[in-house]
């Protein structure tokens, strides 16, 4: 019941948020420069046919009435049309998203799987050479720059050696046929192996490029708290009753160092929902992140408000899914 | 510590069989179908910087729209390979009455859409009056290029065409309203392309999404943002073609990405190449560079209104300060001609008898003595910062022809603006001197001369002759040229407009360029067209 309460509370506190998040993202765009008539219509349109597209667009309608227009439809569940393609953006972006999501998830899990364990074994042999190296690697990985560190994968593991293929989500001389545009799911649901193989090829250099910094910061979020764990009296306890290391740091440390961990986790994948931008433009992966670029390039006004709008609400839902997780795996934080 | 290392072995065992598996299923580098020995086709990965937007061409105006359906749509004329001359296409042959208003086009026979329904007078008809006729149920969009082309739309006072009328099966009438000279380079532009009315009715506004024409390949899939697949027509009217069995068409914004994934068997070919990649396709030897032939201009437009470039000789001494010849070699990795005429070579009529200024300071520090500027002037020069394709870097531009106009004493200050506000303000004809452009839309020298240096368009705000200048003598050429429908004719007034205009002087034309394409050598038959948009019908891989 009274997890039931505090998810409630949760979700109404949100409204204020989306709100204002609505209102800066519709301030912002109305002030880039250029008039998307222009844009919209090129260099050759005639003042009339720019008028009449101000016109339907809504454009000479005040500012005031152009966001209360917005926020209706969204109401409604209805993102507008993009003002370039004229198709409905909340049809348009789904296959976008799937593909931010799908990179997002396998950098992620990346990120997880490599993290945790790199941090445990650091921990576990502390101010040994590995330590030291993982440490020195972490930081590195923190500090890199995620467009230079595609580039040069690029350069080593698709030129060079011509192991990985350098973008795209599959191979284009074999096509896949998109279901739920989840292409991993894709593949498995049609039996196709060789697909699958080739989606999954497609997304190492990728999630690795853009999983690198949240491995690092997991990492050393992981050996800091399992150190701290480490030297608590139930491990002391845990190994005069002659258990195993594995037991030991998996079990028991781990267990009780993980609530930092799961934060770290929370907010990386919600920045790298919204900062896939860059791996995506040098990976010719078409994910949400291209899609708004392309759209700011166009002055698609109508794009670029709902498309940051559904970003940024996946990233207050994810820091919402990740504060349940917390109350959930610990209690305590629901009475706080 | 033992299950710790089973997983971290385990994750590299799959890294390991993930890349291994990718060198088997050959997709490092095999053109075409990877291991298969029949003689098909292949299929055509073609990069590209940015998705279409819609695969309706009358509803579209970007190249990277047209391009793909170029491939879907045939019209009814169209140009050759590599120039702007029309020739047949649905319409076998065709002819004009005495006056030029009456157009008779006879049409291929047995011509089917994709979707099984026939091409015929009927659906000509239907096509054009889908356009023309604001009323037509299905005129739904903006069919900005037939409003361009032909004057707007029906009951608009310019209105080009007045009816289309099919006379039996397989002969089409167009009644025009008054003679257009370009009217045939018009009808062979790509958005004109005849799409079949049964899958119009059908899909309505979503035809965007459902292109059926009668062209040399299908529409297949369109994962958007990602890549359009096209594949082979199997009927298709011309035979033995086309030759690829699909041609994929996939986007990747970044021009230096676009190429890795070409040198890395991704791709087979690509536009967009950077100029500093160009010694880097010819020392391939797994690639071959292509280049487009030029139907652009750049030039620096001199304002006439304004002092003292209102001087013809003033402007015609300015013209003798720049070595065009330095500047293509500098910012344009020579990929670009010397310009003379305000209409790039590729045209026909274009004046080859036309010369140059000669790069001369002594003739033009008298020419500025005898128009009384013996120390020369300071005005502004203006530059776009954005880069257009026949003018990748304006600023550096702007600055050699600061360092040249500077050997006479003239002094200019650079200026510039955001790209929209730099049109708004040289349309309104706010600028002394001012760097600009234009790509052609038909191959027709009307659509140079006329569009970029009659009076007629020196109307603001939006003047398309931002030089300002008006000459009647050439206003009067360039009308004839517009009402005669006797290309020999034709020719001969634009011939001599260049003249004029060469004597006046209204601009430095600067450059024609002419963008570089890069594709692996087993490309055959791939012709790149001037107006940046064809067909693949005659491409095919050879290994």
């Amino acid at each position: 019941m009274l997890l039931f309460r505090y998810i409630l509370r949760r979700l109404v506190l949100l409204v204020p948020v989306l709100i204002g998040m609505s209102i800066i993202v519709f301030g912002i765009i109305h002030f880039i420069p250029g008039d998307p008539a222009r844009a919209i219509l090129g260099e050759r349109a005639s003042e009339t046919a720019l008028e009449k597209l101000r016109e339907d667009l809504g454009l000479n309608e005040p500012l005031f009435l152009q966001y209360v227009h917005f926020m209706g439809n969204i109401l409604q569940g209805n993102l507008g049309e993009s003002m370039r393609t004229k198709a409905p953006i909340a049809q348009e972006i789904l296959p976008y998203l799937a593909a931010t999501f799908e990179l997002t998830l396998a950098a992620m899990a990346f990120a997880v799987f490599f993290g945790i364990h790199l941090g445990i074994w650091a921990a576990w042999k502390q101010n040994s050479w590995f330590d030291l190296a993982l440490m020195m690697a972490a930081l590195i990985g923190v500090s890199i720059p995620i467009f230079w560190l595609g580039i040069m994968e690029q350069y080593l593991f698709a030129e060079k050696l011509g192991w990985f293929p350098s973008g795209a989500r599959f191979n284009h001389r074999e096509p896949i046929t998109a279901i739920t545009n989840f292409y991993i799911l894709d593949t498995i649901l049609a039996g196709n192996w060789r697909g699958l193989g080739d989606v999954l090829r497609h997304l190492v250099l990728p999630a690795f490029a853009l999983g690198t910094i949240p491995l690092s910061i997991i990492a050393r979020m992981t050996r800091s708290t399992v150190l701290e764990a480490l030297k608590s009296d139930y491990i002391r306890t845990a190994r005069a009753k002659g258990l195993n290391d594995f037991v030991i740091l998996y079990r028991h440390a781990l267990k009780n160092a993980f609530i930092p961990i799961l934060t770290v986790i929370g907010l990386q994948t919600g920045s790298l929902l919204g900062g896939a931008v860059l791996t995506e433009t040098i990976f010719g992966w078409p994910g949400v992140g291209r899609y708004l670029f392309d759209a700011i390039n166009n002055r698609d006004y109508t794009v670029i408000q709902s498309g940051i709008l559904v970003i940024a609400a996946f990233f207050v839902l994810i820091n919402l899914l990740v504060d349940l997780l917390y109350a959930f795996y610990d209690p305590r934080i629901r009475y706080s | 510590m033992r299950r710790k290392g089973m997983l971290l072995f385990f994750a590299l065992v799959l890294l390991w069989v993930l890349a291994a598996c990718g060198q088997q299923t050959g997709s490092k580098g095999e053109p075409g179908q990877g291991g298969t020995a029949a003689p098909t086709g292949g299929t055509l990965i073609f990069g590209r910087g940015a998705d279409s937007t819609a695969l309706d061409p009358i509803n579209v105006t970007d190249g990277e729209s047209l391009i793909v359906t170029d491939n879907i749509f045939n019209t009814l004329v169209d140009y050759k390979p590599d120039s702007t001359e029309v020739v047949p296409s649905l319409a076998k042959e065709w002819k004009s009455s005495e006056d030029g208003l009456t157009w008779t086009f006879s049409l291929q026979e047995g011509v089917k859409f994709h979707d099984g329904t026939d091409f015929d007078a009927e659906a000509v008809v239907y096509n054009f009056n889908r356009w023309m006729d604001p009323n037509h149920p299905q005129h739904k969009g903006d069919f900005g290029y037939y409003a361009y082309m032909f004057g707007g739309f029906k009951g608009d006072p310019g209105h080009v065409i007045k009816e289309v009328v099919a006379k039996d099966k397989y002969t089409v009438e167009f009644h025009l309203n008054f003679p257009q000279a370009p009217f045939l380079n018009n009808l062979a532009m790509s958005p004109f392309g005849i799409a079949s009315p049964a899958a119009i009715e059908k899909y309505g506004e979503k035809f965007g999404d459902h292109p059926v024409g009668t062209g040399p390949f299908k529409f297949v899939e369109w994962k958007k943002g990602d890549s359009i697949t096209l594949e082979k027509n199997p009927d298709y009217w011309k035979k033995g073609l086309p030759k690829l069995d699909k041609v994929v068409f996939r986007s990747i914004p970044d021009n230096s990405n676009r190429f890795t994934a070409l040198k890395n068997g991704e791709i087979d070919l690509m536009d967009g190449l950077n100029p500093e990649d160009v010694p880097s396709v010819k020392s391939n030897d797994k690639l071959q560079l292509f280049l487009r032939p030029s139907m652009n201009v750049a030039y620096l437009a001199f304002n006439t209104k304004v002092k003292p470039l209102d001087d013809k000789r003033v402007r015609q001494a300015l013209n003798m300060t720049v070595n065009k010849k330095e500047i293509i070699d500098s910012f344009f990795a020579g990929l670009a001609e010397p310009a003379k005429n305000p209409m790039p070579p590729s045209l026909w009529g274009y004046n080859d008898q036309v010369e140059d200024y000669p790069v001369d300071l002594e003739k033009a520090k008298s020419l500025l003595a005898e128009a009384g500027y013996p120390n020369g002037f300071e005005t502004d020069l203006w530059y776009m910062t954005e880069p257009r394709p026949y003018m990748p870097n304006g600023q550096k531009v702007a600055e050699v022809l600061q360092a040249d106009f500077a050997k006479i004493g003239v002094k200019v200050n650079l200026v510039t603006y955001d790209w929209s506000t730099y049109l708004d303000k040289t349309g309104n004809g706010e600028h002394p001197m001012a760097l600009m452009g234009w790509t052609g839309d038909n191959g027709d020298p009307d659509n140079f001369l006329y569009v970029l240096l009659d009076k007629d368009n020196t109307r603001t705000p939006d003047a398309g002759n931002i030089a300002f200048y008006v000459n009647d003598a050439l206003h009067d050429l360039l009308i004839r040229a517009q009402r005669s429908t006797n290309q020999e004719e034709r020719i001969q007034l634009y011939m001599e407009a260049q003249k004029i205009i060469h004597e006046d002087a209204p601009w430095i034309p600067l450059v024609h360029t002419t963008p570089p394409i890069a594709g692996i050598k087993e490309i055959k038959g791939y012709i790149p067209h001037p107006t940046g948009t064809e067909s693949f019908e005659n491409v095919s891989i050879e290994k």
